[in-house]
This record gives C-alpha cells, sequence and structure tokens, in this order.
C-alpha cells in the first residue's frame, strides 16, 4: 500500500536541506497544509451540494441541475459567486460581534475536525494519540456557533431554532459518544491511524459482529441528528421556522452555514468510515492474498472518499424519504430508546472484547 | 456581452430583444476596459444562473409555480429550486398572485429585507395590473405601484412554461448589467422608491 | 313545512314568514336572541348548524341573513332575517356564544357592513386594514381612493379588541385584550411556507407549546362581492374560479346553478352529467395536493413530488377540454361553454385504473411511514360537536365522523343516481383528515367509472336569454366543494346586476378552528393542523 507519508518526508527534508531554519520550516509547512486543507473544504462543500441536488433529483423523479456546465456541473460555481458577493446585511438591535462570530465558529470547528480525518495512508494533518476524543470535543464547539447565531439575531424564530438545536444536539451526543466508545474498547485505542489499522484484517464491523453492527446504526442515526439533517433537521424546520437559526443571515455568512451544514455530512460519514469500514484500509479479507491483492492497488483516498459519499449517500437517502419528527418525539427517542439502547450494546461489547468473541 | 447566451434558445426566441438591446448599447457607450467587463462577465454569469426564489404566493399562481417545481417541469434544471423561504436568502421575489391594501406594506418590508442583488418578477394578470380585481376598493393595481418590477409575466395563471420564459429573460437583463463601476441598478431603484413614498405620519 | 312555522309562532309570536327556496322567517331584533337560543336548544327545531351568514345592506335599513340547518331534521333548511331599523348605529345580538362559527362570520359582517354585534367577544375588523375608513359593502360606501390610499407604513398589530355589552338598557363599549401583557407572540405568517398563503397566526408559545393563536386575515382580501354588484351575472362567474382556485368547477357549478334556480332554467343531461365529472376531477385534483403539501409541511418534500405527478395528469385532462390548467372558467350559465375533447373519457379511464394503485404507493411513501403517523394521529383533536358547532364541513367535518357530505344530504344534480358511499372516519384527528381524503380520490373515481361511459348525447348549454335578469328575490344554493360545503346566496332587485351576492366559503370555517386544535400542541402541531385542515386563503379572503 503506497504510504503518503514518504511525499510529505521527502518535502520536509527538501525544505530542511534549503538549509531553512526550524521555525520558519513549520510555519511554511503549516500554511501550505492550511491552504490545501481550506481548498479541500471548499471542493468538498461545493462537490457535496451538487451531490445532494442531483441525489434528491433522482429520488423525486427530476433531473435536478443539467444546463449550466455539462450536467449541471458549473452550477454549484456560479451559486459561490452569487452567494460570494451578495449583500451582507447588518440588522439593528441586534449583538452584531456575536452575530458576526457565529458563522466562524461553526466554520471553524468542522475545518478542525476536516484536519482529524484520516484521508489516506499517511494522510493525517493531527494524529494524537486522543485523536477521535478530540473530534467529538471539537464536534460540539459547533453547537455553539448555531446557539448564537440563533441569540443574536434577535428573532424569535431563530432563537426557536437555536434552542431546539440545543436540546438536540446535547441529547444526541450522548449516543454519538456511546456508540464511538464501544467501537474503542473494541479497538483498544483512540489514535485515529491505530484505529485503522488494527482494521487491517478485517474491518470493524465484521469483526465486532452484532454489537458494532448495532453501534453503527445507533452512530448513523445520532449523527444525521448531529448535522441537523431530515428527519431530524427541527432547528431550521424550513416549514416551522422559515429558516431556523440562520434566517437572519445573508450572503456569505449564510454560505458558511450551508457549507458547514454540507461539510458536517461529509465529516460524520467521514468519522462513520473511519470506525467502521476501515477509513482508507481497503476491504481485506483474511486468507485471500490475491483479492487483497487486487484491493490493495486501489489508493487509499479513494477508499476512504469512496466510503464516506456512501454513508453520505444513506443519509441523504433518510432525508427524502423520511418526514420530519417532533420536538417531543425527538427526544424521547433519545432518551428513551437510543441512549439506553447504546449504553446496553456497550455492554454487551465489553463482554465481546473480554470473552474475545470477536474475530 | 452574454445575452444571447442562454442555453438551447436562440436569440429569436425572445419576444422583446430591443429592450436588452439598448441595455446593451447604454453599457458599450459609458465602456469598460476589458479585465473589468470579464469580471463582469463572470459575476453576472454567476448571478444569472444561480437565482434563489423567495417563497411567495398568495394564490393560484402559487399553485402554478409549485407545478413549476414539481417533476414535469423541474425548474431545478436551471438551478432555481433553492427556494428559500426567508427573505435574506434570496434573490428574487416573484409576486404570484394580488397585492391587495393590507399586504403592501408586508410586500414593501419583504423587499427590503432581501439582499442585493434583487429582482422582482411581477407573476400574473394581478400582479401585473390588478388583473380581474382592477376595481376593486382594496387590490392595488400591479405591483409595480409599491415595487420596481423587473419582469412582467401576464397570463391567469401564467403556464410553467411562461414561468420559464420570465426567468429566463431575467438572467438575460442580468447578463447585461455591471457590477463595477456602473450603479445604475441601485440608483434606478433609490430613484423609484422617491417616487412611490411611504405614507407618513399616519401610525406612529 | 308547516309545522316548522307554528313551533316558530309558539317560540316567538312576533316572527313572521316569507316564503323563498328555503323558508324565511323575519324577527325582529329584539326576539332575536331568544329566539336563537330556542332554534338552538329546542328539541324540535334543533337547528344546530348556522350553514351562512349573510350581512345585508337594503339601502334603507341594514340586516343579517342566516341560514340553519340541522343534523337531526334531515337538513331541512331555515332561512332568519334580522332587521336593524337605524343604519347608522346598527346593532344586533352575536349569536356567536350559540354557534362558535358565527365568531368570525360577525366580524366580517362588521368590517364590510358596519354592524356591530352585542356580547361578541372581540369586535374587530377582520379582512380590512385596522384604520380603513368606512365600510365596503354598504351602498354608499365612498369608494374615493383619497380615503383610503395604499399604506405603506406598517400596520400596528390590534391588541385591544371591544365588546359591546347591554348595560341599563343602553349600549356600551368595553374594551378587552386579545394577549396578556407577558404572552411571547410569535407572528406566523403572512409570508411564510406553510400557511398555504398569506395567513397570519399571531401565536402565543409557552416553549413549544401554543396557548393562543390569533388569526389575521385579509391579506388577499380583493373584495369580490361587491366587485359582483357592478357586474352582470355572466360577469361574476369567473370569481369563483379564483375564490377556491383548487375547487374551481364546483363553485363554479354553485354559482351557475343558483343563478338558474332564480331563472327556472333546466339544464341540459349532457351538461349535468360533465359537470359532475368535472366536479369529481377536481376534487381528485385538489386531495392530491392537499396530500403533496401536508407531506411536505411535515418534512417529506418527496412525497409532494409523487402527488404532483398524478396532478399534472388530471390538469392535461382539463387542459384539453376547457383549454387551461387553472382557472378553467369552463361552467357557464345554463350549461358548459364548450363540448368535451374527444380524448376526455380515454384519459378518464387511464387516470381511474392507475389510481388506486398510485394511492398504495402514497401510502407506503409517506402516511404508512411510523413518523408520519406520530406526527398525524391524535393530533388537532376536533370532537364532533365541535366540528357541528364550528361548521366544519368537507373531509374536515367527516374526519370528525359528521356526515356533512352536500352531495348525499342535500343532492343537487345527478348525484342521486350515483352509487357512492360518503368516507367518514371516527377519529377526530389530523390523521383521519387525512385518511378521509385519500378515500375520497377511490370515491371520486368510483363516480367517474360510472359516468364515463354514459355521457348522454344532447346539447351542452340551455336556451339562456340574452341579457340575464333575475326576478325580484333572493336564492341559496350550496354544493360539496372539495374542502366542504360550499354556498352562494343571490339577493336580485330585478336588473341586469346582482344587488347582493354572498359566498360562503368552507376555508372561512376552517380557520375559525385553529385556535381551538392547536391549543396545547406544539408549534410543529399547528403546521400540521394547519394542512390536515387544508385551507385556501383566497377562498377565506375572497
Amino acid at each position: 500500500m503506497f504510504n503518503f507519508g514518504q511525499w510529505t518526508a521527502a518535502f520536509n527534508s527538501w525544505l530542511m536541506g534549503l538549509g531553512t531554519p526550524e521555525w520558519l520550516g513549520i510555519t511554511i509547512e503549516c500554511v501550505i497544509i492550511a491552504v490545501l486543507i481550506l481548498l479541500t473544504y471548499t471542493v468538498l462543500a461545493l462537490f457535496y451540494i451538487l451531490y445532494e441536488r442531483k441525489l434528491c433529483a433522482w429520488f423525486q423523479c427530476r433531473l435536478g441541475p443539467m444546463r449550466v456546465g455539462p450536467w449541471g456541473l458549473l452550477q454549484v460555481f456560479a451559486d459561490m459567486f452569487k452567494i460570494l458577493i451578495k449583500e451582507l446585511i447588518s440588522l439593528k438591535d441586534t449583538d452584531r460581534f456575536l452575530f458576526k462570530l457565529a458563522p466562524y465558529i461553526l466554520i471553524t470547528s468542522s475545518v478542525v475536525m476536516l484536519a482529524c480525518l484520516p484521508w489516506g495512508n499517511g494522510l493525517q494533518i493531527i494524529n494524537w494519540n486522543i485523536g477521535i476524543f478530540f473530534v467529538l470535543a471539537v464536534s460540539s464547539v459547533g453547537v455553539l456557533g448555531i446557539l448564537l447565531a440563533g441569540w443574536a439575531s434577535n428573532n424569535k424564530y431563530t432563537l426557536i431554532g437555536a434552542m431546539r438545536s440545543g436540546a438536540q444536539m446535547v441529547s444526541y451526543e450522548l449516543s454519538l459518544g456511546l456508540s464511538i466508545i464501544t467501537i474503542i474498547v473494541l479497538s483498544g485505542t483512540m489514535n485515529i491511524n491505530d484505529i485503522v489499522l488494527e482494521q487491517a484484517n478485517g474491518w470493524f464491523i465484521f469483526k465486532g459482529h452484532i454489537p458494532a453492527i448495532i453501534a453503527c446504526i445507533i452512530y448513523i442515526i445520532a449523527a444525521t441528528a448531529e448535522t441537523n439533517r431530515g428527519p431530524f433537521d427541527l432547528p431550521e424546520a424550513e416549514h416551522e421556522l422559515t429558516a431556523g437559526y440562520h434566517t437572519e443571515y445573508s450572503g456569505i455568512h449564510f454560505g458558511f452555514f450551508y457549507l458547514a451544514e454540507y461539510l458536517n455530512l461529509f465529516i460524520v460519514s467521514g468519522i462513520a468510515s473511519l470506525m467502521f469500514l476501515g477509513g482508507w484500509m481497503p476491504l481485506h479479507i483474511p486468507g485471500w492474498d490475491g483479492f487483497n491483492a487486487v484491493m490493495n492497488w486501489i489508493p487509499s483516498i479513494v477508499w476512504f472518499i469512496g466510503k464516506a459519499f456512501f454513508i453520505s449517500f444513506v443519509i441523504i437517502w433518510f432525508k427524502w424519504t423520511f418526514p420530519r419528527v417532533r420536538i417531543d418525539q425527538m427526544l424521547a427517542f433519545e432518551w428513551k430508546y437510543l441512549m439506553p439502547f447504546s449504553l446496553a450494546n456497550l455492554l454487551l461489547m465489553t463482554l465481546c472484547v473480554a470473552f474475545g468473541w470477536h474475530f | 456581452m452574454g445575452i444571447d447566451k442562454i442555453k438551447s434558445m436562440s436569440r429569436d426566441d425572445f419576444k422583446d430583444n430591443e429592450y436588452i438591446d439598448k441595455l446593451v448599447e447604454e453599457l458599450n457607450a459609458t465602456g469598460a476596459n476589458v479585465m473589468v467587463g470579464k469580471m463582469d462577465d463572470l459575476i453576472n454569469w454567476g448571478r444569472a444562473n444561480s437565482l434563489w426564489p423567495l417563497c411567495f404566493g398568495t394564490s393560484c399562481c402559487a399553485i402554478e409555480f409549485m407545478s413549476l417545481g414539481a417533476a414535469r417541469y423541474d425548474m431545478a434544471r436551471f438551478g432555481f429550486e433553492v427556494a428559500r423561504n426567508s427573505p435574506r436568502q434570496a434573490d428574487y421575489i416573484m409576486v404570484q398572485g394580488t397585492i391587495v391594501h393590507r399586504m403592501a406594506p408586508v410586500m414593501r418590508r419583504l423587499y427590503e429585507q432581501v439582499a442585493e442583488p434583487k429582482y422582482v418578477i411581477a407573476c400574473g394578470g394581478c400582479a401585473v395590473s390588478g388583473g380581474p380585481f382592477k376595481k376593486s376598493y382594496c387590490v392595488v393595481n400591479g405591483v409595480d405601484e409599491i415595487l420596481p418590477v423587473d419582469v412582467y409575466i401576464p397570463g391567469c395563471p401564467p403556464r410553467p412554461e411562461a414561468m420559464f420564459y420570465g426567468l429566463m429573460q431575467l438572467q438575460r437583463k442580468i447578463k447585461v448589467e455591471r457590477f463595477f463601476g456602473g450603479a445604475n441598478r441601485k440608483e434606478k431603484i433609490e430613484e423609484f422608491f422617491k417616487q412611490h413614498p411611504e405614507e407618513k405620519g399616519h401610525i406612529g | 313545512m308547516s309545522d316548522i312555522k307554528d313551533i316558530i309562532v309558539k317560540v316567538c309570536p312576533s316572527a313572521t314568514f316569507e316564503e323563498a327556496d328555503v323558508l324565511m322567517v323575519n324577527v325582529p331584533e329584539k326576539d332575536w336572541y331568544d329566539f336563537a337560543k330556542e332554534l338552538k336548544n329546542n328539541r324540535e327545531l334543533d337547528f344546530d348548524v348556522l350553514t351562512a351568514l349573510v350581512g345585508m345592506d337594503w339601502t334603507e335599513t341594514v340586516g343579517v341573513v342566516y341560514y340553519f340547518t340541522s343534523t337531526s331534521h334531515h337538513w331541512e333548511m331555515l332561512s332568519v332575517k334580522v332587521v336593524c331599523e337605524n343604519r347608522d348605529d346598527a346593532y344586533i345580538h352575536s349569536v356567536s356564544d350559540l354557534w362558535k362559527v358565527a365568531n368570525f362570520q360577525e366580524r366580517e359582517a362588521y368590517d364590510l357592513l358596519g354592524i356591530k354585534f352585542i356580547n361578541h367577544p372581540d369586535m374587530r375588523r377582520f379582512f380590512l386594514r385596522n384604520d380603513w375608513v368606512g365600510h365596503p359593502l354598504r351602498k354608499d360606501y365612498d369608494a374615493d381612493p383619497k380615503l383610503n390610499p395604499i399604506r405603506l407604513d406598517d400596520e400596528v398589530n390590534e391588541d385591544d379588541s371591544r365588546m359591546y355589552i347591554e348595560e341599563g338598557g343602553k349600549i356600551v363599549e368595553k374594551p378587552c385584550k386579545v394577549f396578556k401583557d407577558d404572552d411571547y407572540v410569535v407572528n406566523i405568517g403572512p409570508q411564510h411556507p406553510s400557511t398555504h398563503g398569506v395567513m397570519r397566526f399571531r401565536t402565543a408559545i409557552d416553549g413549544e407549546e401554543v396557548k393562543k393563536v390569533d388569526v389575521v386575515s385579509g391579506y388577499i382580501h380583493r373584495g369580490i362581492e361587491k366587485l359582483c354588484e357592478d357586474l352582470t351575472y355572466p360577469q361574476i362567474l369567473h370569481f369563483t374560479d379564483r375564490m377556491d382556485y383548487m375547487s374551481a368547477h364546483q363553485n363554479r357549478h354553485c354559482l351557475c346553478m343558483c343563478i338558474e334556480k332564480g331563472l327556472g332554467l333546466e339544464v341540459p343531461r349532457r351538461a349535468q352529467v360533465i359537470r359532475v365529472m368535472m366536479d369529481e376531477l377536481m376534487r381528485i385534483s385538489s386531495h392530491l395536493l392537499s396530500f403533496g403539501c401536508t407531506a411536505m409541511d411535515l418534512g417529506a418534500t418527496t412525497a409532494f413530488f409523487y402527488g404532483f405527478r398524478e396532478r399534472e395528469m388530471v390538469l392535461d385532462i382539463f387542459e384539453k377540454t376547457c383549454g387551461a390548467r387553472m382557472s378553467m372558467n369552463y361552467n357557464v350559465i345554463g350549461g358548459v361553454i364548450a363540448d368535451l375533447h374527444p380524448d376526455f373519457c380515454k384519459d378518464v379511464k387511464h387516470l381511474i385504473e392507475i389510481m388506486p394503485e398510485r394511492l398504495k404507493e402514497y401510502h407506503k411513501v409517506f402516511s404508512g411511514n411510523i413518523i408520519a403517523k406520530n406526527r398525524l394521529k391524535g393530533v388537532g383533536i376536533l370532537p364532533k360537536e365541535d366540528a357541528v358547532n364550528y361548521c366544519i364541513t368537507g373531509p374536515s367535518g367527516r374526519g370528525s365522523n359528521w356526515s356533512c357530505d352536500c352531495r348525499k344530504k342535500h343532492p343537487y344534480s345527478v348525484y342521486p343516481e350515483l352509487d357512492f358511499e360518503e368516507v367518514l372516519l371516527d377519529g377526530c384527528d389530523s390523521y383521519s383528515r387525512y385518511m378521509v381524503r385519500m378515500k375520497e380520490i377511490e370515491q371520486s373515481c368510483k363516480i367517474l367509472a360510472q359516468l364515463v361511459d354514459n355521457i348522454p348525447e344532447g346539447d351542452i348549454r340551455a336556451q339562456v336569454p340574452k341579457i340575464v335578469k333575475l326576478p325580484v328575490g333572493h336564492w341559496y344554493q350550496q354544493v360539496e366543494a372539495s374542502r366542504g360545503t360550499f354556498g352562494v346566496y343571490i339577493e336580485s332587485d330585478g336588473g341586469k346586476n346582482p344587488y347582493r351576492v354572498h359566498f360562503q366559503s368552507p376555508c372561512f370555517n376552517l380557520v375559525g378552528v385553529m385556535d381551538l386544535c392547536c391549543r396545547g400542541n406544539m408549534i410543529a402541531d399547528l403546521i400540521t393542523i394547519g394542512a390536515a385542515l387544508d385551507f385556501v386563503i383566497p377562498d377565506i379572503d375572497r
């Protein structure tokens, strides 16, 4: 399997070989990484917007964007140009500072999460021994942006949207965390890279069998709620609260919310693929060496992105199939069913690991 | 200028080319350098192809607008389908249906809430001129009495095809605008509001 | 009917009678409230449904004409006329405590005619701005645009309401409040995706729970009734298509029948059959739209597209025969305007063939879903008594197990010959209302199947005089529109223009129960309830 780490190491040694002082080298590398990550962020978000629009058209017997560019590929770029130069309305009687800060908090949290994802063999920006824990922590910062946006807009709709969002995120984070802990129990590590490497002889969804599959289902439900997507899109429930917490945002500030929503979708899908489907690890079946060798030919980055897109497809499928739940039903679902279930599942997984019932 | 670059529609398919040609001439007369002109074209291309409507319908035309979004007509093909419910995020208001006296201030306020650049389409007989209700005691005879209208779509209600035609006309109109240097659009809007002031002093 | 006269004379000796298409009782204002109580509570009379309330201006006097029906006495109809001698200071006792439906109806009469109702709990304007000058339906209304220009300043929320009560023989005004001072009021509408138009609900909420809904209407009040008074009978027909645009054919059918009743005109059978077929097609189209909108309001956007797919087929049928997708303008006085398109029967057969299968698909896509069921079931409970009291007809009323189908109870046209069921469900909630609609599509298909092979040959239009003049008198006609019983009241002074036209629209009553249904539910339920009641705003505001 090709290791992208070779490239980065080669670049590093070349940079140091030029006689640059260490602080300058690190700064240059950081800047390059930052530019790359922001670029990836934008391209991915744009791709996701088109992806969802095309998919939803497909579910609804429509064609979707097709007139701007070949197969409508340039549609999202037209949207981007427009939204970049659209007027930013500043409002009277609002908390200006918080109002403007909110979209940046949201987008920062999702960029940081993006940096933690294992893109491919050796393609990882932040690699800590508590990687997955860090991702969970940062993901909770995002809700702060939403709460601030709702509060600072001084609008009743946004406030209701923000409050709903707060209640939703706090609740579903529990199930999300518990299902991740279930996998951590199986892998025995919180280091993202090690989690991937653990799955070299089989993805966790196969190795952990029943508890892993349950955890996967719980994770996908909770992740749908975490990203505010249908059927849990209550914070921006279009038909109840016009546009929820971002009702008062225009121009690129709204664009940030829009991008962050789609990027969060990618990130939760990426984490799901990391936890359950082996991240960038190709499909390996122990004993089938020829098959494994063929799988290894496919670049690791393709594996990762492909798996993430697949899980996003499932989440998008939810959104365009199910009606929206009501706030009390949503909270009851989490606290009465999902959370006790994931606790029991954690226990089951612990037993599995303790008695070695897994593969 | 890119006014003839509406996909699979030739110049002759549009009815009022003279009006757009006049706008082009005006623009050419004031002149623009190549660099800025190209930037303008890019921005206008973005704006023209990403028109997000504000969900706003008062009567029958709104149902035809729903048909426009449904599978047979599918406005998503043009990228019009991102209907925003919040005026701040919309690009144009398609006034579908009669505007009555009680609605007029709300309508004006909605317009003011839309972020620039914003466009108004008067869709259907009532929004164009008051339609069958022209003589009524509380109907605004055409939404152009309170808002600057960019495109008129007649019909009662207009067929979805007619709405597409109107939207394409709006696209052509946007393509002859200028982002750099010319503030003609904003001036026109300000001029309009000077001529149609709010009635002050009635209620505080 | 003679026995009913005897009973009425017994309870109200001052009553006089007037024969028309419906027996009319003249009651002096001072006896009106006592008589109304008898009408409602006397077991022998038992007129528990206030079908229509028509405010009138007879130049010298003003007054109100009420139309009552009874759920127990086989729907005989009775009308009551109450006249106010003093037109500048017109007072009539309110009956909104007896028939809740009168609440908004009386506010409408106050708004348009300036009749004040004594003891009405909330006497505010309903359609017009609260700073409007004059009452437009009065014959002496000053239409000078200087008095009522287009005001672009924001309308002030009217939180101060008033009551007119009798104190020591004199009528005094008593102020009252719409909302309490500490209510958290959220404004839903007029521009809101789920109000299905420009309706405005001022909603007091406590957290997510709705405490009170104040309906503010009139954002599309186009003054159709006043416009009609200046036009000839054939000219007023097109307004009906634009009120409830989802029951355009039925509404127009009703107005045509009312005029035909006045003229004593016999409509050819072919025209009658065509009319009924168009009515049922319109009902299918309307219920499909209702399905789509309910689904969309609940967040199931995809189901909306499925409903619209079949609706386009119905619209194609209309387009071929009538020449338009909406606002068909098809019925005329005496028949229909054009003959059927040659493809009509083929298209209708195709539609009724595929519909049952598609209905199953809808159930699979939307209402079979557990989330949709949880959102709809038990939400917006409207018991049968309330449905009757608020006169909620149509699918919404039948969802509360009230048998109120005008096609069965007050048969008209060729409906008596047809075999179909009145769909009744006893859930009294949003789910029942939704299911009634779905089942009514099946029944409409059944009606169409019976008629499509039996369209008789003959004229499509009766001979109608060039200038239509109705004799002096008044007529009331009702049909079953897509959303309930639609009524038309015409009063004629013998001229070629109607003296007064009143449209009693079903949706007007539907918004009346919003407050009742939404209290104690969540904000999200307000949307569900609105979607399941399925009102069309231009039909409310007219």
